[in-house]
Parts: structure tokens; sequence; C-alpha cells
């Protein structure tokens, strides 16, 4: 009998030491393009390859941390981003609610719009975009960018947020409804503080994903001192022959910081789960 | 008032109170109009017109002929294949397989395991396609990591990024969006119950069987919605390869977004940009429609 289990748990030991060394060597695979952004960052004589630095310098970040080369990029993505993020999260609240809560004939038909328009390749209507505005003026000013970042995270955001939303029981706004309280105010007192795990997810989601656009404001944009770091990132080291590898890894450091801290702020504050995984259920 | 008097008593009130409830959506279809419905029927209006950037007065109804044009370019047709094999070999096959992979060896891997493996996968993901773009060219490069790790094996080293540019910018977006499948795959597979696979166990099935019959079917629309949005991500990537070999070399790289920004912007023609921009618009539109049509058929089971 005990000869039995240990047979059997040891059989399960083994396996599972089997999956570990998979899941090993997928990461191992995934690691080394990090590992050289991490080591190349702090190497003055940094080449293409992963290389141990010697010795450890912070020259790299010297080089780097100058206005124009990182603060006026970071500020400006700083405003673009979150200018976006701030306009896609009140519009899709907004929305949400009569998605969630009513029951309309063009609900569903809209709905299934916006799950389609989520995967929109936005890439595909930059050139008409671009024509719009320059007609109206908007080409090259934040307020324009802004507004078509927003446009193109909203179908995702609004699409999460009816999700969390949902999740919130429309009883508890009933009997606040019958006190006499309108909609809005069932919106803003009843249902925001009970979704704002959800309303997090949705506001950091959006954020990252804005951060890490490259193709509008590139387009958009033109003037040096109205282009976010992504952009810049790319002008400073994409179009001058030699590459310093050295200060590009740091560069690139410091550019994906922002969306590192949040996402781990994002997954603390879930426990792990990313929840987001349960509104792609469809 | 007309309208009002034709109707029958209560409607005008309860109309009034529809339009009232629905009224919180006002900020985001308008958004959603004037930038995303707007510039697309733009878009549908201007591929079929000679539009040039410079002289946009100018611009003559040419009917079929940008797309008669494109299809007849054997540079577009390259470009399509290209775009085709990117969103095949990187999103339905790369990152889903992949993806699914992890999250089902996620499930019984040991915890240590786990956070490490799953925090350098999202740790890619994290990355802003830019910068994964610039990793992946030093990766690829000739003094990259791959031929210093080929070279202790002997293997002659090339520069991956001329010798075969289409897997090169496949292999990166793999890197780049697998985390994306893992977690939605992680978050379904959490949702399925044990007892059903611990049942299909006792009945004698094999890891392999249990996974194919039982734990599968069981998260197929989650499967079908995650290919649906990761098809559709991949169809419009351009920072990515933009950075990593600029639709080169001699274009063997190029997928429609790239053909269609050179075609749009720096040669300037905007008829013919915008209606390749529209082929790329019905090939995702096609994709959404079979992935919608197979959820669908699911909801009827």
């Amino acid at each position: 009998m005990s000869s039995s289990v240990t047979v059997q748990s040891r059989r399960r030991l083994r396996s599972r030491v089997a999956v570990d060394l998979a899941l090993l060597a997928v990461a191992a695979g995934f690691v080394i393009p990090l590992l050289w952004l991490l080591l190349a960052a702090f190497d003055a004589r940094a080449g293409a390859s992963v290389s141990w630095p010697h010795p450890w310098t912070l020259a790299n970040f010297n080089a780097v941390l100058t206005y124009d080369t990182t603060y006026r990029p970071m500020m400006n993505g700083a405003i673009l981003c979150g200018g976006g993020t701030l306009v896609t999260v009140v519009a899709s609240v907004l929305a949400a609610y009569p998605l969630s809560r009513y029951e309309f004939r063009a609900k569903r038909p809209f709905l299934l719009t916006i799950l389609f328009a989520t995967g929109l390749p936005i890439t595909a209507i930059m050139v008409p975009v671009y024509g719009l505005f320059v007609q109206v003026n908007l080409i090259d000013t934040l307020s324009g960018a802004i507004l078509f970042m927003a446009t193109t995270a909203l179908p995702i955001s609004i699409w999460l947020t009816k999700n969390f939303m949902d999740g919130v029981p429309v009883e508890l706004e009933q009997a606040a409804w019958t006190d006499g309280a309108s909609a809005m105010q069932g919106l803003r007192s009843i249902v925001l503080p009970l979704m704002w795990p959800g309303l997090a997810v949705v506001t950091i989601y959006t954020f990252i994903g804005l951060w890490g656009n490259f193709f509008v404001p590139f387009v958009l944009l033109s003037s040096n001192d109205r282009l976010p770091a992504s952009v810049s990132i790319y002008t400073f080291f994409g179009q001058y022959g030699q590459i310093v590898y050295g200060q590009l890894a740091a560069y690139s450091m410091l550019y994906s910081l922002p969306a590192v801290l949040l996402y781990l702020v994002l997954s603390r504050r879930l426990g792990g789960a990313f929840s987001f995984g349960g509104a792609v259920k469809g | 008032m007309t309208v009002s008097t034709a109707q029958a008593p209560g409607a005008a009130p309860r109309l009034r109170r529809g339009l009232l409830q629905g009224l919180p959506l006002g900020p985001a279809v308008v958004l959603l109009g004037v930038f995303l419905a707007g510039p697309i029927l733009y878009c549908i209006y201007s591929a079929f017109t000679d539009m040039a950037l410079t002289g946009a007065a100018g611009a003559h109804f040419v009917g079929l002929d940008n797309f008669r044009e494109a299809f007849s370019s054997g540079e577009f047709r390259q470009s399509l294949l290209y775009t085709l094999i990117f969103t095949i070999v990187s999103a339905v096959i790369g990152q889903n397989v992949l993806g699914m992979l992890l999250a089902l060896l996620m499930r019984s891997g040991s915890a240590v395991v786990r956070a490490l493996v799953s925090s350098i996968v999202v740790g890619a993901w994290v990355m802003p396609e830019v910068v994964a773009g610039y990793l992946w060219s030093a990766f690829l490069g000739n003094d990259g990591s791959l031929n210093h790790i080929l070279g202790l094996f002997s293997v002659p080293g090339q520069n991956w990024l001329f010798s075969v540019p289409i897997l090169a910018v496949s292999l990166a977006n793999i890197w780049r969006g697998t985390a994306f499948s893992m977690l939605v795959y992680s978050a379904a597979l959490s949702e399925v119950p044990k007892e059903i696979e611990e049942a299909a166990t006792v009945d004698g099935a094999g890891t392999l069987q249990r996974l194919w019959s039982v734990t599968l079917p069981m998260i197929r629309r989650t499967v079908t919605t995650n290919l649906m949005l990761i098809t559709l991500q991949t169809l419009s990537v351009f920072g990515l390869i933009w950075t990593m070999t600029r639709g080169g070399p001699s274009n063997r790289s190029q997928t429609l977004p790239l053909f269609a920004y050179q075609q749009a912007f720096q040669l300037s023609q905007l008829g013919y940009g915008t209606a390749l921009a529209l082929v790329l618009l019905a090939i995702g539109g096609v994709f959404s429609l079979v992935y919608l049509r197979a959820l669908r058929l699911e909801d009827r089971r």
C-alpha cells in the first residue's frame, strides 16, 4: 500500500520536473533579448550581443538623460497618453452604463460593432486620418493626436468596462433609484466604487497600449518638440547610421520603465490573475 | 410635432426616456464616428480616386483603377503573401500554440518556475513594440547573440534580418505577443472544473486524450475569440517591422501596412495607398467574419 503511494508520488514528481524543464527551456528562448537590454544599458562598450559589462557604468544613462533626448519626449508621451487615457476611460464608463444596464434594440449590433472595431487594423486608416487632420488643421497638434489615440483605444476599453460593470449587481442601484437618485448618481456613488479594480485594469491597460503606440504619433505629429518617446527613439537611433548600442539599450530601458511599473501595479492589485482574460470569452 | 401626433399616446415620453437613457453613449459614439467611421468611409471613397498628397483638390473618380493596378502589380501580390505568412506563422501558429502550451504547462509546473517563466514572457509583452524591434534587430544581426550562440555549436553565422527577413520579424512578433494568449488561456483553463478532468482520468483517458477531448472543447469559445483578436492585431503590426527591417531587404518583409505607408506617404499616392489600406481592412473583415461565424455556430449548439 505504502509502496504504491511512493511510486505514484515519485511519478508525479518526475512529471513535474519534466514540466519545469520544458517551461525553463521556453523561458530561456524568451530571456536573451531582455538580458541584452539589462546588460548593454550598463556597458559603455556594448555590442549587439549579450556580454557581461566590465566595468558596470552609468555612462549610457548620462549620455541619453538630456532634455532633448529623454525628458521632453517622456513629458510629451505622458501628456499624450495620459490625456488619451483620460478621454478613453471617461467615454467608456459613460458608454458602458447604458450597455450594461438597459435593454434596447440597437444594443446587440452596437456591441458586435464594438467587438469588431477592437481588432480593426488602425494602421489601415492612418492614411485617411492623415488627410482628415490636414484638412481640419489638427495635424501636428497634441490635442488632435490625443483625441485620435483615445478613439483607437475606445472599442476594447468599452468592451472591458461593460464586462466589469456587468459584475456589479443592479439591485444595489435599484435601492438608490427608489430613494430618488438618478442613473448618473447611481453610477458615480454605487457602480464606480464597486468596480474600481476593473476600472484600474482598463486605465492601466489603455495607458500601456498608448505608451507603446508608435505608428499613430509617427504619422500625426512631425515637430521634434511634440514627439513622444516612442517616436523619438526611432528618430534618435534609427536614422543616423552607426547605432550606439549601449545608449539605445539605456534609452529603451527608460522608455519601457513606465509600462513595466504600471503592469506590476496591475498584476499586484489583481493578485496575479489578470482578469481581463475573463473579458475575452466573447 | 406631426410625428408625435401620428404616434400612439405615450410614445413621445417613451422616446424621450429612451434618448435620455442612451445619452451617455454620446461621447463614445461621437469619437468613434468622427475618428473611426469617418476615416473608413473616406477611405472607401478615396480608394476610387487618383488623389495625391500634394493636390487633394484635383482628385478624379477613377473607378476600380487603383485596385486593378494593385492586383496586377507583383509588388502588391508579394506584400499580400508576406502579410499572410506573417499573420499565420506569428499569430495563428506561433502565439496561439505557444501561448496554449505555456498555459497548459503552467498548470502543473512548480510555483517558483511558474513565477519566473511568466514574468519573463510577460516582460517581453510589456516592452513597447519599437523597443522589441530594436532588441530583435540586435539579437538577430551579424554580431548578435544568436550568431554567438550558434558559433558555440560551430554553425556559421549570418545576418538573419537579411537572409530570412519575414521569419525574423515573425519570430519577434511571437516573442512579443505570446504572453497575451498565455494570459487569456490561463484564465480560461482556471475556470475548467477540476472534477471533469479528474473524472476523465479515472475513466482511463491519457493526458493528451483528456486534453483533446475534454479540456480544449471546454474553452473553445475562448480559443476562437483569442484567435480573432491576435489575428487582427498582427495584421496591423507596423512599428515592429519598420524598426527591424523597414520592409526590406528588397521588400522581402514588406507587409501590407508598410506597403500602403510607402505608397501613400513616401510616394504621395494617397488614392493608391488608401486602396491598399482598404484591402487590408477587407482582409481583417474576412478573418473576423469567419471567427464571429464560428462563435455564432457555437451559440446555436
